[in-house]
């Protein structure tokens, strides 16, 4: 990812919150908005303008799920392990998504196309369990399924 | 002054009465009573890491963080019950169950806290599954050791890191069961702002963090018919080697270690003292070059201290400028070594190896740091050994140590003043530089040679010294945190035009000076470090020669080699230059 302007974009997000006590994280927040995820020139840029450690930056981005410091994928699969998904299956599902598209929680796969990660309830319990691609919700998921919901993403890549 | 209000409870059937805010645990040591913990260390906050220190409390059904929580008036607290112990047992070997259990090959064996907290609760079998994170262990720096997955989370290395040094190289990231100690997000230790202070190693109470070992290169050089090895002892070793063997924490032991280190192999015994004094020469020439003729930009700020040199390049390379370029005193000594010994005994420096045993870490990293270190055509120190790898070499080897001998070292390099030992504790680079100043400025000697106000462990100290009707404005500060206090009031000064807040700084990285290195025995208090200080104190004041330009063979060393201070020969040989580094490498 080129990071155009990544100075004056730090200087514009330190700035608006500068003022703010416990400031670092709606900066991060801010950062994390702008590119999808929080690059590692960001985060040492945040260091620079906010006179933050980056190993509190760090402790900050790496304690809270929310924060991403990979590029998202094209796709990002959201696999539910809420109560009632964990009970019905959904760590199936992860080991079939890792084996498929050899990708850990968190990561994206290095042609970029997918990023898999972990959340914890989407609200749909009556449906486990359930992943989302995007926007899009796969209901009553079983292992077998997971090759087809993928295969349907990668398609729409390689048409485009 | 505002009085204290004090507390009165119960501990354990004992009734106690304490001031407000003291922690339980603190309390409970004024009755005799020791609570369990691990995570807590006398010179760190609580971070109720660890769990081992509950307690209970009359009329609470919860059991209470005794690291953590002060004592309130007319509790009644519980501090052992088959129950508690109970409890810790769990909390014990849940700890246990993601630490690996190889004790018999860790570098602390028979030191760790966690072995000798499961070894007095008998812990016998385990009760939980193991899972041991798979985390590789990190030896970019070359001088500590980061091997997280013996990391019990205690989050006392982190606490010294940021809050005690504030160098901020370590943090724990990720959470939960992932959580890990890691440099400034999940990058080397060498390419983190980490400073190689070794203070992380000191309180760490397990095997997570240690000091690079390299006895078994020392051992094979002394094996070597062909090799000429020549050792030298820093000022504050002598004050803490004896607590590996017994004696009393403060004994100075200078004349054991010498009688010691020869029955290790070393052919010559010098003394890194001969060193400091030798550097008082050259920094204390320079201040007055620089006070007097005004020959250079103050205040002039020491720089032996090698995790400081590094801490300055990192934090404040806009100040390099103010910087004392005399090496280190173990350099001085490894340069002398290898061109005015060799030449005198006429020895070929290709053939000597020189050992410096250190009370830090960081010394490891100095003796390659720049081209400057091989001033001599060779690189002038060849290995760095802390105190805690020599006792371990002494024990190695069978000596013992206790019924040794005293023995002299070799003088050429090896006698000192009274200036040169107390370099170890905080204050005593600037004392032994005042002295000798004084006398340079004045070409008298001081009356009274002591300077009570640089001495003892406040963290920042400032004084102001009337050489002869001359003010000057000194401050002393240890622990990097006190130091960027200081560092910071003289660049916002500079910045601001106004005159520099003082002439001379002296700066030592570790709290309590080198007596409290990172490379020095382990549990180290402010007491501690007070009698060891004390034990070079003491040193000082029983001899005859105080001032580093009274020790006869420094002024030999001038006379037959060097010429004078800053001459061209001693530029070459004992002064180094420093450059900006930047704090994260990537």
């Amino acid at each position: 990812m080129v990071v155009e302007n990544l100075v004056n974009d730090v200087k514009e997000v330190v700035t608006r919150w500068k003022d703010k006590e416990g400031n670092l994280i709606m900066i991060l927040h801010d950062i994390q908005d702008r590119y999808g995820y929080v690059p590692r020139e960001a985060a040492l840029e945040v260091s620079r303008q906010s006179d933050s450690p980056l190993a509190r930056i760090y402790e900050v981005l790496t304690f809270y799920n929310y924060f991403k410091l990979q590029p998202p994928g094209r796709f990002n699969i959201s696999v539910c392990l809420g109560t009632a998904c964990y009970l019905k299956g959904a760590p199936a599902l992860i080991d079939e998504i890792r084996h498929l598209l050899h990708v850990e929680e968190g990561a994206t796969t290095k042609d970029g196309i997918f990023h898999l990660q972990i959340v914890r309830c989407l609200g749909c319990c009556g449906l486990a369990p359930v992943i989302t691609v995007d926007e899009k919700v796969y209901s009553a998921v079983k292992r077998a399924d997971v090759a087809g919901i993928i295969a349907e993403h990668s398609k729409a890549v390689s048409k485009n | 002054m505002a009085t204290v209000t004090k507390i009165k409870a119960i501990i354990n059937g004992n009734p106690v009465e304490v001031d407000a805010g003291t922690t339980i645990l603190d309390a409970a040591r004024k009755v005799q009573v020791n609570i369990p913990t691990l995570c807590k260390h006398p010179d760190l906050t609580a971070s109720a890491g660890c769990g081992i220190c509950i307690v209970k409390a009359k009329n609470n059904r919860k059991m209470l963080r005794a690291c953590c929580t002060p004592l309130e008036e007319g509790m009644d607290i519980i501090t052992h019950d088959p129950d508690i112990v109970a409890t810790r047992r769990t909390v014990l070997e849940l700890i246990l169950s993601n630490h690996p259990t190889d004790c018999l090959v860790c570098g602390r064996n028979n030191n760790c806290e966690l072995q000798k907290i499961c070894a007095e609760f008998g812990i016998r079998e385990d009760n939980f599954e193991r899972i041991l994170p798979e985390i590789p262990v990190d030896c970019s720096t070359g001088t500590i050791i980061l091997d997280p997955k013996k990391c019990i989370k205690c989050g006392r290395c982190i606490d010294a890191c940021q809050n005690m040094q504030d160098v901020w190289a370590l943090s724990f990231i990720d959470r939960g069961f992932k959580t890990r100690i890691s440099p400034a997000g999940d990058i080397k230790l060498a390419e983190s702002p980490c400073v190689r202070c070794g203070q992380c190693s000191a309180h760490c109470p397990t095997g997570a963090i240690f000091e690079n070992d390299e006895t078994q290169k020392v051992w094979s050089l002394l094996q070597d018919p062909d090799k000429y090895c020549v050792v030298q002892i820093a000022p504050a070793v002598r004050v803490a080697v004896g607590e590996g063997f017994g004696y009393p924490v403060g004994t100075n032991l200078t004349k054991k270690l010498y009688a010691t280190l020869r029955r290790l192999g070393f052919k010559t015994v010098f003394d890194t003292n001969f060193g400091a004094d030798l550097t008082i020469m050259e920094e204390g020439t320079e201040f007055v070059e620089r006070f007097v003729n005004k020959k250079g930009p103050l205040p002039l700020i020491t720089s032996c201290c090698p995790a400081w040199v590094d801490y300055l390049e990192k934090y404040y390379g806009d100040m390099i400028s103010l910087f004392s370029s005399a090496k280190s005193p173990h350099e001085m000594v490894g340069a002398m070594t290898k061109t005015y010994y060799a030449e005198k005994k006429n020895i070929d420096p290709a053939k000597i190896k020189v050992i410096s045993i250190m009370p830090c870490t960081a010394k490891k990293y100095e003796i390659s740091r720049t081209e400057d270190m091989s001033a001599s055509g060779f690189q002038d120190v060849d290995v760095s050994l802390t105190t805690r790898e020599l006792i371990r070499m002494i024990k190695q080897a069978g000596i013992d140590f206790n019924q040794l001998p005293d023995e002299d070292a070799n003088l050429m390099l090896g006698d000192y003043a009274g200036a040169g030992t107390i370099f170890g504790a905080t204050g005593g680079v600037m004392e032994a530089a005042l002295r000798t100043a004084y006398f340079a400025i004045t070409g008298e000697n001081l009356k009274d040679v002591n300077f009570q106000a640089v001495r003892g462990l406040e963290g920042v100290k400032e004084t102001t010294v009337n050489v002869k009707g001359t003010e000057v404005k000194i401050a002393v500060a240890h622990g990097l945190k006190n130091v960027k206090f200081v560092m910071d009031k003289v660049r916002d000064a500079i910045k601001n035009g106004q005159p520099v807040p003082y002439h001379f700084i002296e700066v030592m990285a570790c709290p309590g000076g080198c007596v409290g290195g990172g490379g020095q025995p382990y549990m180290v208090t402010d007491d501690i470090r007070k009698q060891r200080a004390k034990g070079l104190y003491d040193e000082d004041a029983a001899m005859t020669k105080r001032c580093s330009h009274e020790n006869p063979y420094v002024q030999e060393l001038y006379k037959d080699f060097l010429e004078k201070p800053l001459s061209h020969k001693a530029h070459k040989l004992l002064h180094t230059h420093y450059k900006s580094r930047p704090l994260y490498v990537k």
